[in-house]
């Protein structure tokens, strides 16, 4: 199983739910993961199934009240982060964890100068001088791939193109030299031939820095390309887990495999039609009783609609939350 | 089908749509937006044309001018025979049935204080002369054919889904039996779970009302799994044009290559073992194309020649067009 001695940040059994006027909203249901130093931890799920909530969990990104952290254990290098004070947690933030958020426009801020953005934490987390700040600041700006860094540190965010202002975010986030790096969506938002362009420096970064990757996205090629391991959300929970060629090659879940049978693929011959998964996503009132997905899943059987089923192992590689994986095919139960 | 003669339901010739740019108190025009600079192509009766391109390259110009919804600056688009570049009032109106359009964003396309069932009739208010009953009926005919149930007539679009509410949308669009239908990222705000169910609907409503599609999206898997020919758009202009299986096995624009190429592949096993095209820099701006070819600042295979001649729209295989100096 897990080596705890190996891993810069564990998540044990997170909850956070958001407390709203019309009622509860169970985002995060006991989500647990690991990440160890240099590699690259791909999260996949559709949209709302709490992706973004658990991440800002971690450094209590989020307004809180409305949201509130339940239950949960979260260690960093070593560290109880639901335990830390406030200061501890802002020198974290931005320093030892480096965060590039879903929107760049909402991120950066439009009235300061991107030099200004990028010497600030520098000189906040690193101690350093204003003028060591602003050599480190054109060296960040160099390293992820804009041209006349030194001159572009006096433009304003509105100056960049999208592509741009996502490698500032990514420059930002990298100026301390972070443990980890939690990305979300970075590439969402932006066009292909752009997306390549991160994604390619995000590979030299990788190798350059060693530092360890959280990548967010709904997007199974981005991850088949740059992720070592794969996690699959699916209303607030991790449903299965495993090294990216095992997931892809080897999927358990249901919702995982229809997930992969919805894909056209570019390189093949063209499918008479597309494989659909019926309905949607539960609204999530209320923390899971059950499987969630049953009630879209061909498999659904008895047990599936009375008991919520845990992560179970299907190889030290490989873990799945669902009973017909867990029998091996079977439904007697 | 396959053998059925070739109908171009809709023609394009050099349309041109430049949008003005003002400067200053008195408001005088320094400039143009070039959103689209005179691109020519054809769309075939019971065909999708899928209409590719990076964010900003013209494509919802396109789509829009096909349908009038602009006063294009120059060229002709050819409905099903009639010259609609030119047409006003009446005639217009006369014309509007038959074309219609889905949008991105189906939650900013539907008016929140009306029910589904008057958004879907809405169309049917304006051009048809139907009773109370009647105009119920068909609503109830539409929701069947997008898979909605009946019984949601009366709900707002707030209580749906993405998914429903693009169903919504669709239902709307298809009201007054329309022949040619303009698809502007119908898919690209819903889930990946969802989009595949509006793309078999998009696909099953082609089959039964022999729908003609301009199916517009970024999204290139799916235009190849959508699209009968596929056109790629850049700054304004087309780069090339072919059948889908053709221009994704064989692209021959150096532009087509590197999009086609930049493509994430679903298959942690080829990660690293495709050859990909990474082009520097961005698109430029439209109020501005460089001279000559404007691929040519991003060109991996640029050459002197392509800084100053504009390459010219031809045919360079049956039914395939490209624009670019060096293409055999
Ligand atoms: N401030 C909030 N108040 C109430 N509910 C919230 C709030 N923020 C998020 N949620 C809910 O929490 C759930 C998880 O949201 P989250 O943003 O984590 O999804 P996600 O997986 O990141 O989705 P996306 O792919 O769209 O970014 C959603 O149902 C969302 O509506
Ligand atoms: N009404 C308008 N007035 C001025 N400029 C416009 C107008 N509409 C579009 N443009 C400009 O024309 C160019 C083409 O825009 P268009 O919306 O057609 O691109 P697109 O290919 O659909 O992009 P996307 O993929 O982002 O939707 C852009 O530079 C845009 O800013
Ligand atoms: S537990 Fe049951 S309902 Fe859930 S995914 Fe597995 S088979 Fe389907
Ligand atoms: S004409 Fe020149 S710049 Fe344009 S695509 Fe061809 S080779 Fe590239
Ligand atoms: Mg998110
Ligand atoms: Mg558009």
């Amino acid at each position: 199983m897990r080596d705890h001695s190996a891993t810069v940040l564990d998540v044990a059994n997170l909850k956070t739910v958001f407390n709203t006027r019309d009622g509860e909203v169970h985002a995060v249901n006991g989500v647990s993961f690991y990440l160890k130093p240099g590699e690259l931890l791909g999260i996949v799920g559709e949209s709302g199934s709490g992706k973004s909530v658990t991440m800002m969990s971690l450094l209590k990104l989020l307004p809180m009240p409305p949201a509130e952290i339940r239950e949960g254990q979260i260690e960093f290098d070593g560290r109880d982060l639901r335990n830390v004070s406030d200061d501890d947690l802002r020198r974290i933030r931005g320093g030892e964890i480096g965060f590039v958020f879903q929107d760049p426009m909402t991120s950066l801020n439009p009235v300061f100068t991107v030099g200004f953005q990028l010497v600030e934490p520098l000189r906040l987390h690193m101690g350093l001088s204003k003028a060591e700040a602003r050599k480190r600041a054109a060296e960040l700006l160099e390293l992820v791939g804009i041209p006349d860094a030194a001159s572009r540190l006096k433009d304003y965010p509105h100056q960049f193109s999208g592509g741009m202002r996502q490698r500032v975010m990514i420059a930002i986030a990298l100026a301390c030299d972070p443990k980890v790096l939690i990305a979300d969506e970075p590439t969402t938002a932006l066009d292909v031939t752009i997306q390549a362009q991160i994604l390619e420096l995000v590979k030299e970064l990788r190798q350059k820095l060693g530092m360890a990757i959280i990548w967010i996205t709904h997007d199974l090629g981005v991850i088949a390309e740059i992720a070592d391991r794969v996690a699959v959300m699916y209303a607030g929970q991790i449903v299965e887990h495993a090294e990216v060629k095992e997931l892809f090659a080897n999927p358990q879940h249901p919702y995982t495999r229809a997930l992969l049978e919805t894909l056209p693929r570019m390189g093949e011959a063209r499918a008479a039609r597309l494989p659909s998964i019926d309905g949607q996503p539960p609204n999530l009132d209320h923390a899971p009783t059950h499987c969630e997905f049953a009630p879209r899943c061909k498999h659904a059987f008895t047990r599936c609609r009375k008991e919520n089923p845990k992560r179970f192992e299907v190889n030290p590689a490989h873990d799945v939350a669902c009973f017909l994986a867990q029998s091996g095919g079977s439904t007697d139960a | 089908m396959l053998d059925a003669p070739k109908k171009p339901l809709v023609r394009v010739e050099n349309l041109k749509m430049h949008f003005p740019i003002f400067r200053g108190v008195l408001k005088r025009q320094v400039g143009a937006v070039k959103a689209v600079d005179g691109i020519s192509f054809d769309v075939f009766e019971g065909e999708t044309l899928g209409l590719v391109g990076e964010s900003g390259c013209g494509k919802s110009t396109v789509g829009r001018c096909v349908l009038r919804l602009y006063e294009v600056t120059g060229g002709s688009i050819t409905i099903d025979g009639t010259d609609i570049a030119t047409l006003s009032g009446a005639d217009l109106r006369a014309k509007r049935p038959e074309m219609q359009m889905i949008f991105q964003d189906p939650q900013a396309s539907l008016n929140p204080r009306m029910t589904v069932g008057s958004i879907i009739s809405e169309p049917l208010d304006e051009h048809e002369h139907m009773t109370r009953d009647e105009k119920r009926a068909k609503v109830g005919e539409l929701m069947d054919a997008v898979g909605l149930a009946r019984r949601f007539a009366d709900r707002y679009p707030h209580e749906f889904s993405g998914g429903q509410r693009q169903r919504i949308g669709i239902a709307r669009a298809l009201a007054l039996n329309p022949k040619f239908i303009v698809c502007d990222e119908p898919i690209a705000a819903l889930d990946v779970s969802i989009q595949a169910q509006v793309v078999n609907l998009l696909e099953d409503l082609q089959e039964k009302f022999g729908l003609t599609y301009l199916f517009i999206s970024h999204d290139l898997s799916m235009v190849r799994h959508l699209a009968t020919r596929v056109a790629v758009m850049y700054l304004g202009r087309l780069v090339e044009l072919g059948d889908a299986e053709t221009l994704y096995m064989a692209p021959r624009h150096p532009y087509t290559q590197a999009l086609l190429s930049a493509v994430p592949n679903p298959d942690p096993a080829q990660a690293g073992h495709i050859e990909r095209i990474i082009l520097e820099g961005d698109v430029p701006s439209p109020a501005n194309p460089p001279p000559g070819c404007t691929f040519s600042t991003r060109c991996p295979r640029a050459q002197a020649v392509c800084k100053q001649d504009s390459p010219a729209w031809r045919e360079i295989g049956e039914g395939h067009f490209a624009a670019c100096h060096f293409i055999e």
